[in-house]
């Protein structure tokens, strides 16, 4: 089935914002990004079901992607980093420019299989499911390449969204259930990680305050601290 | 029937949360006896499936297991000191790890499996978290962001086999699996393949298997012994029920074949990695976890190889999930006498606690497969299956495996249970009380137990749970 116009349009913002936040060092930027995409996704199933009018059932479906995705996940992030007064991923474990180029690669590999995909019976469009792996995978990539636990979670939201785009299509063919169960998920999933990650804020703020410099090191040695996974590293 | 066996918990876990701090243990205890009177139901009364629950035998296999090992784990949590902090979120995500858990089992329908799966991740990181140190929040969040990452390709992959339902010839709108095993010739290759790798990825990060375990020691480490237990000898399992469902939808639809050459894979793998990574430990509770990694394999092992080694697997998994408890229920008495989980710390420990220290030692013997214990005989029928099929090369690395995991824990299992206790550090006033060595001490009875006798029942059980995944 051909893309409705806008619906590409809307696809094609999915995977800039996927880029942007591979690009950005900013923290705040890359929750307002992934709260941007949010609100796309939200729109999409409206988009998608134009040619045959949007039932109340789908109606409800964007409403809650829109509450979740786009508004109580988001301001929880931006709360959890004013919490820990941090504003930058420094020393990420890929750089940005690395990073940029592998998930280009990506994108164009999951163009690529996709196109062998059978596409029979999936309602919607041509360039959905590349747009949703390529969403899953540059997810994954801001998983593993950066060291802060908030950027860890922005990137399992980016993750989820891609998730949630491949679920599209079975908007329109079964019940939302399964949809409606997967946002309540997310929504409980990001409740939990922001305690953890406010706990980690606070385990390790000792860490966190630039001690003075010559006794820095020894300070944290003495203090029996255990030497830091990247994951924990500063929040 | 069904629902309120899930729902229970469920409810419990809500009273837990309001009630006066003196209540949370016989809340806790009562949620375990009302789940063990539930599944004693399933055995007499064989309730009626509705549409999305049905206690199939995968099912009461799984949940007979659970049970007896939440009433150990609870039984021998009545026995632990009150600790001096609120205990509610504890009691709490207890009970509602055990409903969730329950919900795995029975469900029938592959988005309500995914939903529980989650809520099971979701309910047991604050028990992982329950020391509140600096080690216990590293592993949570590993366990957290870990698991959700793998619990999100599983809906992928769910997603994925919906979409190959759809675009069935006839089209099949509905994730019930029932529905989707009757119109599974129809369904498509390519979308289905595609979603079962996907679910085994995200499904199989959960359960540990190689190479996606890294989180599971950390996790099954840094809990306390009646968590640790629960995670490695039900939590674990509870995440196979998710990839056997959809396995059985494979195999129906003739496309069995590489799903179970990615799961003897799998399998493999992650044995000869814990065979490389156990002996390494210098934590008997990290070594017990890289045991479970192992266990995860023979468990995959089996069920690849199809047959007779299918109902091996099944077997295994519920004397794996019985000693392993055993071994963390009287390993956490062990850590409380020296306080300590360090294997250069512990030593001795038969002989200053009685019943839990030889315990740890017969548990250990019961998990590598000695006889007359139960696992003996599911191991057997595993490697049984292997050569009886003709898998010689497999069958071969499998026992090597074994032998290899099995020399590498038994040093470190020795000199923590036999030797000379005096000089190592000791915690006053502990001890094997009752309350606290009875459940380790039963749980191997009834490994050894069913070694010695396996009912009939429980055999037709074993059977007709691997024939349920088309085995």
């Amino acid at each position: 089935m051909a893309t409705p116009p806008l619906a590409g349009v809307l696809l094609i913002l999915v995977i800039l914002i996927d880029l942007f936040a591979l690009g950005t060092s900013r923290l705040n930027a890359i929750i307002r990004a992934v709260a941007l995409q949010g609100a796309l996704l939200a729109a999409l199933p409206l988009v998608l079901a134009g040619w045959r009018g949007a039932e109340p059932e789908l109606l409800l479906l964007a409403a809650g992607t829109l509450a979740i995705k786009a508004f109580a996940v988001p301001r929880l992030l931006l709360w959890a980093i004013r919490e820990a007064a941090i504003r930058r991923e420094v020393d990420p474990l890929l750089g940005f420019v690395p990073s940029l180029l592998l998930a280009g690669a990506g994108i164009g590999l999951c163009f690529a299989v996709s196109a062998g995909l059978p596409m029979r019976g999936v309602q919607g469009v041509t360039y959905l499911i590349p747009t949703a792996l390529s969403t899953t995978f540059c997810g994954l990539l801001l998983i593993v390449a950066r060291r802060k636990a908030i950027t860890q979670v922005a990137g399992f939201l980016i993750l989820e969204n891609g998730v949630y785009l491949v679920g599209l299509p079975l908007a329109f063919e079964m019940p939302w259930m399964v949809e409606a169960g997967a946002l309540l998920d997310l929504l409980a999933g990001i409740f939990v990680m922001g305690i953890v990650v406010y706990h980690i804020t606070r385990e390790f703020s000792s860490i966190e305050a630039p001690p003075a410099p010559t006794r820095g090191p020894e300070r944290a040695a003495a203090a029996g601290l255990p030497s830091l996974d990247p994951t924990t590293r500063g929040c | 029937m069904l629902l309120l066996l899930t729902a229970v918990p469920f409810l419990l876990a809500t009273v837990a949360l309001v009630v006066p701090a003196r209540l949370h243990r016989p809340v806790l205890l009562g949620g375990a006896l009302l789940h063990a009177g539930g599944v004693t139901m399933l055995w007499v009364t064989e309730p009626a499936p509705s549409a999305f629950l049905a206690a199939d035998p995968l099912a009461k296999l799984f949940l007979t297991t659970l049970t007896v090992l939440f009433l150990a784990c609870v039984v021998q949590a009545q026995a632990a000191a009150r600790p001096a902090r609120d205990d509610r979120v504890f009691v709490a995500c207890l009970l509602a790890l055990l409903g969730s858990m329950t919900l795995v089992a029975l469900s029938q329908h592959l988005g309500l499996l995914w939903v529980a799966v989650e809520a099971t991740t979701l309910t047991s990181a604050p028990l992982v978290y329950s020391d509140r140190d600096a080690h216990a929040l590293e592993a949570a969040w590993k366990y957290l962001l870990l698991c959700s990452v793998g619990i999100a390709l599983a809906l992928l992959g769910t997603f994925l086999v919906a979409l190959a339902a759809a675009g069935g010839a006839p089209p099949v709108h509905s994730l019930l699996i029932p529905e989707l095993r009757a119109g599974a010739a129809g369904l498509s290759p390519a979308w289905l393949q595609a979603g079962f790798i996907f679910i085994l990825v995200g499904y199989g990060t959960k359960m540990g298997l190689a190479p996606l375990h890294s989180w599971l020691p950390d996790a099954h480490a840094s809990a306390p012994s009646q968590v640790s237990a629960l995670l490695s000898g039900s939590l674990t399992t509870c995440a196979f029920i998710g990839i056997l469902r959809p396995l059985g939808i494979l195999r129906a639809a003739g496309q069995g074949a590489f799903a179970l050459g990615a799961l003897v894979g799998l399998g493999l793998l992650s044995m000869a990695l814990a065979a490389l990574l156990v002996a390494a430990q210098r934590d008997f509770k990290r070594m017990l976890a890289y045991s479970t990694v192992e266990q995860m394999g023979i468990l995959a092992f089996g069920v690849g190889l199809g047959g007779a080694a299918t109902v091996g697997a099944m077997f295994h998994a519920m004397n794996h999930g019985l000693a392993k408890s055993a071994l963390f229920l009287s390993g956490g008495n062990i850590q409380h006498s020296f306080g300590s989980k360090r294997l250069d710390v512990v030593r001795g420990a038969a002989r200053r606690l009685p019943i839990s220290g030889p315990v740890f030692l017969l548990g250990f013997l019961a998990l590598a497969g000695s006889p007359p214990f139960g696992s003996f005989f599911s191991q057997f029928a595993i490697v049984n299956g292997a050569f009886a099929s003709g898998r010689f090369l497999a069958g071969s690395l499998f026992l090597a495996l074994l032998a290899l995991v099995f020399i590498a824990m038994t040093a470190s299992v020795s000199r923590a249970v036999l030797g000379d206790p005096s000089g190592a550090a000791e915690v006053e006033g502990t001890g094997d009380g009752l309350l606290a060595a009875a459940p380790p001490l039963l749980l191997l009875v009834a490994v050894l137990a069913l070694g010695l006798f396996t009912p009939a029942p429980l055999r037709r059980l074993f059977a007709a749970a691997a024939a349920g995944i088309g085995g």
